[in-house]
């Protein structure tokens, strides 16, 4: 009987199993909570059982539970408990327990190591399965050490269900346990070339994670996935392998060219799925900036991406062709991409495709006659918002190009004609605009107007007062235009005078229409020209040839003014323009940078300024560069080169006669050279210099006023600005010892810097150099959320942590209380270090007040010398001589004069500030060394004679070299 | 693919299915579930299928009254993802035979086995649908064989 009732309430409670307690939990909307606390108690009690069974139900009610927020945690030992079961049901269920509750701070897992082991060696493949499934949920940094080894066995098991579950797990204990990556990754890469697709894929994968983070420790892996691309059918893998190419050809340039043709392929690819063909155009796009060459090959495959069915697929494939023009397939390709216009669908894509056009033809264009003609086809596009792009592009080639006047004037006379084409049933067309320009252009250049009458007669057409209030007062302007030049002809013709009394009655008859506007603008100009016109009509009446002077009161040309024209006009004799208008007050802070250095001079001091010839010499030298600096900066500014006519003061009958020649090309867009931005450079160091001689100034270094410059990588503080608080950027960049590695811990949750581990000993791509940046807080308010930004250079790079854009800032990990100075890190990769670098960066803050804060900005610079790429490096001497004797060092030489400190100082000197040893010293002259962080070796020879040092160096990289010496020169100059 | 977690639940923000592929602490976890099933729960009809939460992409579809929601890292492709929570309903669908949302709730841990097929790691694991259900199909077999108790 008892055992009778044991056995029944066994039954019971094996009835309640999993869809009993979900159907339970359903059937008890009202007192849910109240219902699952009772089957909780119940799971309790079977969880005491001994019955393995009735445990592993209880355990997986429990999962269940726990998905809905139930904390389960209490359970964790009978998890284990089910999970150790030998039978495959309930380890199953147990493991899929465990990597649902179990978390890294779950204690019980230290004694699951054991279990696990066990279980991955089991013969049936499905316990190592889930063993391996489970693990990839709550694998810890001990458990991952432990079986590692297990594991990576497991790679090479036979049978392929095995083994990509082990591949794949691998990337989670390299994450928890770095330092197996080097013992386990030739079997991975072994498994790159697996005979099963589901291995290969799991390896692929784990690779392109791993790649993604640190591609540059597996670009010797380029052409296994090379081939595997060409080879594998398994999109997803595909994909994959896309993406991982697009980390690694940043890093080696030559990929770009030979990934074109596979990817031309993939795109081909009947079966490619669509997000295969996206990769595929956006891949190309980044190999275009490295080889133009051999995308160009494949226009014609791009061009058919145009018809694609999808749009973002569109949108690649012209952004790529956008890039791809070039003088020589301009026309072909904008014939292709206007046929596309009239087919596209959609507005914004449509839209997207005439930017496009315009976009490539402004910049490239060459022949403007034909660009006209294209923009004039633009305009038959319906509904798009660029009319007024095309306009200004249309006034801007009739403005700079004489040449094709006459055609453009022909061309916007027929436009004009069929305006109503363009105006067509919405008044918000957007294409109208190009009315205006066309206005403009047939009235400014009438004379080429072959029936400027027709045109006259086109422009003052009743339905022009439909049009936007702006243009129709382009319309009142340029009828006024138009007429003169009429009247002209039509005087100068021995025909009767009625004919010309016609057209000014013509005038008379429709401007009224415009007076009556009620637009301010349209009223205004055409009253005005209503009354000119009935003037003109009542000389014209008494027979009086009016024809000179109206037109002269349109007379001369509009000429686009060249950005450099302001500096073409000529100086008129006699003015000089460096002379004071009136003489400055001494000292004050707006002074002229070049006569500042004797300004707060005693009083005394004032006399020998004017007496001294020799410096207004100097001071042409100095301007003079400074005007070639101005010139970098405006060749630098975005306003100065948009040549558009909003942009430009179109002057009438302008002073000089700078450039509107028609050879004037429609690029206006030079590249700032290099040595605009040395020179802008040299001129800010100057005026530091200056700025800070000022302070320490001594009379004796009058004569070296040439050579002021400062290199010292001292303080850089604010030099262009001053903000409110003053934060104090005390850069010392690159201590001697430049690690090229960053044990830094910038970031120590991020797993993946543990694993930029180098696989195959590759050289570094680049070097990194480590800068520490001392922050201090000058003023009396608390400051936080610094972030630290640098304008990248091509050269040097600031590295910021994974996922950052290229534009990020860094955040400063501490907060400044007043008065307090902090120092940070930063790691930068430099490429070349033969060049010193400036780098422009900003630091943002919050200054925190009592009752406020506000968001500050200060910019700063960074200095990267030459210098600072050099470590001081022992060598003795017969290393040294062996050295020189090579041959494969290139000489240079450097005198300095004037320097009367003692050798030894000197040589301490150059020892300290530009990291040399001293390798050998007799008397007078010494021998030192020192080598770049990328292993250049440099070799001084420096003897004294009476205040004249000498110093000859080699170098087997001469453009480091001579760059250094400046900066010893420049040391020198400075004490 | 590298994704975080996995969640299932319905228009009711009821939970239906998590998975976590990065161990993650409970009270997080709770909170993540809070705001995914509230962000994505408030999207309008006809709006894309991405969020941004955090560092992390969240892509999500909705397959009849079941929402699949994902959370990717920022640099993963969103279609691709789609791409993956497509293909578990597919799986799901081809083991439950035209899977509704009662299926997965009454046989959660099938439902898990499965995606534990499919995914590993937040990676995929295997991208052949035969291959997937001829090893639950094994699996399964196995559990029937040992014994039937605990099953239906």
């Amino acid at each position: 009987m008892a055992l009778k009732i044991v056995k029944g309430s066994i039954d019971r409670m094996f009835d309640k199993n999993l869809q009993d307690l979900v159907r339970g939990i359903r059937n008890h909307k009202e007192d849910e909570a109240k219902y699952i606390s009772t089957c909780i108690d119940e799971i309790k009690q079977e969880l005491k059982q001994d019955n393995i069974a009735v445990k592993a139900n209880a355990v997986c009610k429990l999962t269940y539970l726990q998905m809905l927020g139930y904390d389960v945690s209490w359970a964790a030992f009978n998890i284990v408990e089910v999970m150790s079961s030998s039978k495959f049901t309930y380890k199953r269920i147990g493991y899929l327990a465990a990597s649902q509750c179990f978390h890294e701070s779950t204690d019980v897992i230290m004694l699951t190591t054991n279990q696990i082991r066990k279980d991955l060696s089991s013969p049936n493949q499905y316990d190592t399965g889930v063993a391996l499934t489970g693990l990839s949920c709550f694998v810890t940094p001990d458990l991952a050490r432990d079986l590692a080894n297990d594991i990576m066995t497991l790679m090479s098991h036979t049978k392929p269900y095995i083994r990509k579950k082990a591949v794949l797990i691998m990337y989670k204990v390299f994450l928890k346990y770095p330092e197996s990556l080097r013992p386990a990754f030739p079997r991975l890469k072994e498994k790159l070339e697996d005979p099963d697709p589901g291995v290969q894929s799991a390896a692929v994968n784990v690779i392109c994670e791993l790649a993604r983070r640190n591609p540059k420790n597996y670009l010797s892996l380029a052409p296994l996935f090379f081939k595997l691309m060409t080879s594998s059918t398994n999109n997803w893998v595909l994909i994959k392998i896309i993406k991982l190419f697009g980390a690694l050809t940043p890093l080696e340039p030559r990929l770009g060219k030979k990934l074109i043709e596979p990817l031309t392929n993939l795109i081909h690819s009947v079966l490619s799925l669509f997000i295969v063909k996206y990769l595929g155009l956006l891949a190309m796009s980044k190999i275009l900036k490295t080889h133009p060459k051999s995308v160009q090959s494949h226009k014609d495959l791009i061009l058919q991406c145009l018809d694609d069915k999808d749009e973002s697929i569109r949108l690649r494939a012209l952004d790529l062709l956008y890039g791809m023009v070039s003088k020589k397939n301009l026309m072909e390709i904008v014939k292709k991409l206007m046929l596309h216009v009239d087919k596209a669908e959609g507005t914004t894509y449509r839209d997207e495709l005439l930017t496009k056009i315009i976009d490539i033809c402004s910049q490239r264009a060459y022949n403007c006659l034909w660009y006209i003609s294209i923009l004039v086809e633009l305009t038959r596009l319906e509904g798009t918002r660029h009319g007024h792009l095309i306009a200004s592009q249309m006034l801007d080639v009739a403005i700079r190009v004489k040449a094709i006047r006459a055609f453009a004037v022909a061309q916007m006379a027929t436009l004009l004609d069929n305006a109503h084409l363009l105006t067509g049933n919405t008044q918000r067309n957007g294409i109208c605009e190009v009315l205006y320009a066309a206005a403009w252009i047939c009235g400014e250049f009438s004379e080429h107007l072959e029936e400027p009458m027709a045109t006259l007669e086109a422009m003052l057409r009743p339905k022009v007062a439909t049009l936007p209030g702006h243009i129709q007062a382009v319309y009142v302007q340029n009828a006024a235009k138009l007429f003169a030049t009429v009247l002209r002809g039509q005087e100068g013709a021995p025909a009767d005078s009625t004919v010309a009394q016609e057209t000014s009655q013509l005038l008379i008859d429709r401007l009224p229409l415009f007076v009556q506007s009620s637009n301010l603008e349209v009223q205004e100009r055409a009253s005005c020209i209503l009354q000119l016109v009935k003037y003109i009509q009542k000389l014209q009446q008494k027979d009086v040839e009016v024809a000179e002077e109206v037109t002269a009161l349109f007379a001369g040309e509009l000429n686009p003014v060249a950005p450099k024209a302001q500096k073409k006009v000529p100086v008129p004799e006699g003015l000089d323009l460096d002379v004071w208008i009136n003489e400055p007050p001494s000292g004050s802070e707006s002074e002229d940078e070049g006569r500042k250095s004797k300004g707060k001079a005693v009083f005394a001091k004032d006399e020998s300024r004017h007496t001294k010839p020799r410096y207004t010499e100097v001071d042409e030298k100095e301007l003079a560069k400074r005007r070639e600096v101005r010139k970098a900066e405006q060749a630098n500014n975005p306003f100065y080169i948009k040549a558009s006519p909003s942009s430009q003061k179109v002057r009438r009958h302008s002073v000089s006669k700078p450039n509107p020649s028609p050879s004037f090309s429609l690029r206006l867009w030079m590249p700032m050279s290099d040595q605009y931005v040395k020179l802008e450079e040299e001129r800010r160091e100057r005026n530091k210099a200056d700025k800070k001689k000022k302070k320490d100034k001594k009379k004796r270094e009058k004569g070296e006023k040439g050579r002021r410059r400062r290199g010292d990588s001292g303080p850089e503080s604010e030099e262009d600005i001053t903000p409110a608080h003053m934060v104090d950027i005390v850069t010392e960049e690159m201590p001697e010892n430049a690690l090229p590695s960053d044990d830094d811990d910038k970031d120590p949750n991020d797993p993946h810097k543990a694993l930029n581990i180098d696989l195959d000993n590759c050289p570094l791509m680049d070097y990194q150099v480590v800068v520490s940046v001392i922050f201090e807080n000058k003023c009396d308010s608390f400051i936080k959320s610094m972030e630290f930004n640098v304008l990248d250079s091509l050269n040097s790079k600031l590295q910021r942590p994974d996922g950052a854009g290229p534009h990020d800032g860094l955040i400063v990990p501490f907060q400044l209380p007043p008065g307090i100075s902090n120092e940070a890190r930063f790691i930068f990769s430099v490429q070349n270090i033969v060049m010193p670098q400036k780098l422009k960066g900003t630091l943002t803050f919050i200054v925190k007040t009592d009752d406020s804060s506000t968001h500050e900005k200060l910019d700063f610079k960074l200095h990267f010398t030459c210098t600072s790429y050099l470590i001081t490096t022992p060598c003795y001497s017969d290393a040294y001589s062996k050295l020189l004797e090579s041959g494969d060092l290139k000489g240079c030489s450097l005198k300095l004069e004037g320097v009367n400190q003692p050798f030894h100082h000197l040589l301490a000197r150059i020892c300290f500030h530009h990291h040399f040893s001293v390798v050998e010293r007799i008397d007078s002259c010494a021998s030192m060394y020192s080598r770049s962080i990328q292993g250049h070796h440099m070799c001084l020879l420096v003897k004294t004679a009476d205040q004249t040092v000498s110093i000859d160096a080699k170098c087997d990289e001469p453009g480091l070299l001579g760059n250094v010496l400046d900066e010893i020169k420049l040391t020198f100059s400075q004490c | 693919m590298t994704m975080h977690f996995l969640l299932l639940f319905s228009r009711q923000g009821k939970l239906r299915l998590q998975k976590w592929f990065t161990p993650i602490p409970e009270r997080e976890k709770k909170k993540i579930v809070r705001d995914m099933t509230t962000m994505v729960l408030g999207r309008k009809p006809r709006s894309c299928n991405f969020l941004h939460w955090k560092d992390l992409k969240i892509v999500y579809k909705k397959y009849a009254s079941l929402y699949f929601c994902c959370g990717l890292d920022a640099e993963e492709n969103e279609l691709l993802a789609l791409e993956v929570l497509h293909r578990y309903v597919e799986l799901l669908d081809k083991y439950f035979g035209n899977v509704c949302e009662l299926d997965i709730i009454f046989n959660f841990e099938k439902a898990y086995f499965i995606l534990d097929e499919f995914l590993l790691g937040g990676e995929v694991q295997e991208t052949s649908k035969q291959v997937v259900s001829r090893s639950i199909e094994a699996s399964d077999m196995l559990q029937e064989v040992s014994e039937r108790p605990c099953s239906r």
